[in-house]
């Protein structure tokens, strides 16, 4: 890949979260390039998401580094990966369900008037805007998303992360609670946004959609990375493989096979 | 991201569909129904207590004093509004005020005498009210310190303040009432002196008009800026009329309670406005003092919490704390300010509150705590979270203090009243809930 030797847009090194005795996250270095889409995959409990929460800035580490175009950068919270043109959409989503989509997507970083006051004109123009295509025919610019449906609700959420101009995207399983036309759409919207240049991390359990985006795929298992390797590479049965058994491809026994063919 | 295969890219600026059922009609106006039920069920309130009493009920003194009542308790409502939306509770206030009206009243009676600042000097009101804002201000943001920041439940926070803010009251004065505040001072109390007068009613009512047109004016031509839909034409004009309606009906009731015969008399001696004439002097009284307190304590906590980032933010975490938080907004700063805010009017609700008195006693604001939250509750804020409106706890206030005063009016004792209320309470939240989940949960 010649991706591979330009510097990385971003670089996860030796990376360690713990909770009190629970190892959530051991010795991760993971990179990721401009234009490019890596999937995260893993059984529950794995640390993707404890993962992407560190570099998202909602979870500290106890260890390790991160480097942005090279450059070492400290992400304490939220606003600081923010600051770095980093965007997540968390698997709840997280809006607050009391207020419009305008105030929902400027949360946070809201357009005020000279005076500093809220300005929910412009804010609710440009929520428009992106919304429009993203899903043109939502109207319901006033209503607390509470009353949204759920592909809406990620239309909001996603609005949010694109409309700021993301470089690194977080998608935590943007398609878990979506329908099929839902999901082709959220499908098309990655591949677009790779071609846009911006470097995606997508989580997800769906490992069609993870074989369809991603240019390379990192498995995850009880906290470490089992490997990172390019999709042209390898089959979903290896993936699923490592995702049960925390082995690469060849490292795999006869005996593990068995217990693949047991859970699958 | 519905159907989005074949649907037409539209610009996302169409009308509602044109209904015309009355459903539909009513949805056009945009009045916020809920508020306007308040108002209605406020509406029957006072008329029922007035057929009840055979008319004596709706006067305009007893309204006038009825308005008085529910001020203190309303203001600090507004306030409250914003601890419960954003999850917490304060019940240090009654406690709050209680301190603050003493140290007014000392202020004034020993501690500003023995700086050398005596009953002469003309602005002792203003000093008094900055070092009553200051430590509202200071009590609140300890309280809010300790709930944000070392994360003690403020059930238990604001619960200690209950008791430890009373007992330091008993000592600042030794258990002894304190009375004798400066004239102007008193004036924030209301009464026939402390009230704006005919004249300068009338104005405000008019200004008041002048306000709502210009808003409404303003918030069309910011809608046709960015090409959202329209409020219809006749929607408008019936919303401007009926506000302005209202607000010069109110401006004329108020005007409608006139100086007592012998207050009058009194002046008129002392200020040497000559004989009485033949029907004796009839001087409006006007807005009290407290009730443009209330007014403005309104609209200054409606902008802080729909128009300022302060007040999305209090929203956004009583809605959803996690999105707040990964939204980067400073959640514990944002706590600590609603305790500043709450202090601040715990000041204002005092200054109404000694001056009525024209002291202090021990037991100044008990029980407020109890009737806030209860005005705050009524007025549609939710513990939940995410939900309350602040002119909805203005009324709520009005509302429970119409129970009680009308109560009172036709002989209730006190116990009584205090069965009305609490069963009230639980109505208009269990009605509220019932509604709520029958719209959808919206």
């Amino acid at each position: 890949m010649t991706v591979a030797e330009r510097t990385p847009l971003v670089e996860m090194r030796d990376i360690n979260v713990a909770f009190g005795g629970v190892h959530a996250v051991r010795d991760v270095t993971i990179d990721l390039h401009a234009g490019e889409v890596i999937g995260l995959v893993g059984g529950n409990g794995a640390g993707k998401s404890t993962l992407m929460r560190v570099l998202a800035g909602a979870q500290a580490s106890d260890t390790g580094q991160i480097l942005i175009d090279g450059q070492a950068v400290d992400i304490r919270n939220p606003r600081d990966a923010k600051a770095h043109k980093i965007e997540t959409i968390y698997q709840t989503l997280a809006l607050a369900d009391n207020i419009d989509a305008p105030g929902n997507l400027f949360l946070g970083r809201e357009k005020t008037t000279r005076l500093g006051s809220l300005d929910d004109s412009t804010m609710e123009a440009e929520t428009r805007k992106v919304m429009g295509r993203l899903n043109p025919n939502f109207t319901r610019f006033r209503m607390p998303v509470k009353s949204l449906s759920g592909g809406q609700r990620q239309a909001v959420a996603i609005a949010r992360a694109v409309y700021f101009n993301a470089r690194i995207l977080i998608m935590d399983e943007p398609t878990a609670a979506l329908g099929p036309m839902e999901t082709a759409q959220v499908r098309n919207l990655v591949r677009q946004l790779k071609d846009e240049g911006i470097g995606i991390f997508l989580i997800s359990h769906d490992i069609h959609d993870v074989f369809d985006l991603s240019d390379r795929i990192s498995v995850m298992y009880h906290g470490r990375i089992v490997d990172t390797v390019a999709r042209d590479n390898v089959t979903p049965d290896d993936v699923l493989g490592m995702i049960i058994l925390g082995k690469k491809p060849d490292e795999v026994t006869e005996k593990d096979k068995a217990v693949i063919e047991l859970r699958g | 991201m519905t159907n989005v295969a074949d649907a037409q890219p539209v610009s996302g600026q169409v009308e509602p569909p044109a209904r015309t059922s009355i459903r539909g009609l009513v949805a056009q106006t945009e009045v916020d129904l809920r508020l306007f039920g308040m108002l209605l069920a406020l509406g029957a309130i006072l008329l029922t207590f007035n057929v009840l009493s055979g008319g004596k009920f709706f006067q305009p003194t007893n309204m006038v004093t009825l308005a008085v009542q529910a001020a203190g308790i309303a203001v600090i409502a507004t306030g409250m509004v914003l601890v419960i939306v954003s999850r917490n509770i304060d019940l240090s206030v009654g406690s709050l005020v209680g301190l603050i009206a003493m140290t007014y009243a000392l202020l004034m009676t020993d501690w500003l005498p023995a700086l050398g600042i005596g009953a002469d000097f003309p602005f002792r009101w203003v000093i008094a009210l900055a070092v009553g804002g200051a430590l509202g201000a200071a009590v609140g943001a300890l309280q809010g310190f300790i709930i944000a920041y070392i994360g003690v439940p403020s059930f238990i926070v604001t619960l200690g303040g209950l008791l430890s803010i009373r007992g330091v009251v008993w000592y600042l004065s030794s258990g002894a009432a304190v009375s004798g505040l400066d004239p102007t001072f008193q004036l924030v109390g209301g009464g026939a002196q402390g009230s704006l007068g005919g004249t300068l009613t009338w104005a405000l009512g008019i200004v008041g008009c002048l306000a709502v047109i210009a808003l409404m004016i303003n918030g069309r031509r910011q809608r046709r800026r960015f090409g959202f839909p329209l409020r219809p034409m006749w929607a408008e004009i019936l919303i401007g009329a009926v506000g302005c309606i209202a607000i010069l009906g109110v401006a004329a009731f108020a005007n409608a309670n006139l100086w007592p015969e012998g207050l009058a008399n009194r002046v008129a001696g002392e200020q040497g406005w000559g004989a009485a004439p033949e029907s004796g002097w009839k001087i409006p009284t006007g807005f009290p003092y407290p009730i443009i307190l209330l007014l403005g304590v309104t609209l200054v906590m409606t902008w802080l919490a729909t128009r300022r980032r302060f007040g999305r933010y209090v929203y956004a975490y009583g809605g959803n704390p996690d999105a707040a938080e990964l939204a980067g907004i400073n959640t514990r700063w944002t706590i600590l300010k609603t305790y500043v805010v709450m202090g601040i009017l715990c000041a204002l609700a005092a200054a109404i509150a000694s001056a009525r008195l024209n002291g202090a006693t021990l037991d100044v604001g008990q029980s407020y705590e109890l009737y806030v939250i209860a005005a705050a509750v009524v007025g549609g804020t939710s513990f939940a979270g995410g939900i309350g409106s602040i002119p909805g706890a203005v009324l709520g206030a009005f509302v429970m203090q119409s129970l009680a005063y009308g109560l009172s009016f036709m002989g209730v004792n006190s116990p009584g009243q205090n069965v009305v209320a609490g069963i009230v309470l639980i109505l208009a939240v269990g009605f509220d809930t019932f509604n709520r989940r029958r719209g959808g949960g919206r």
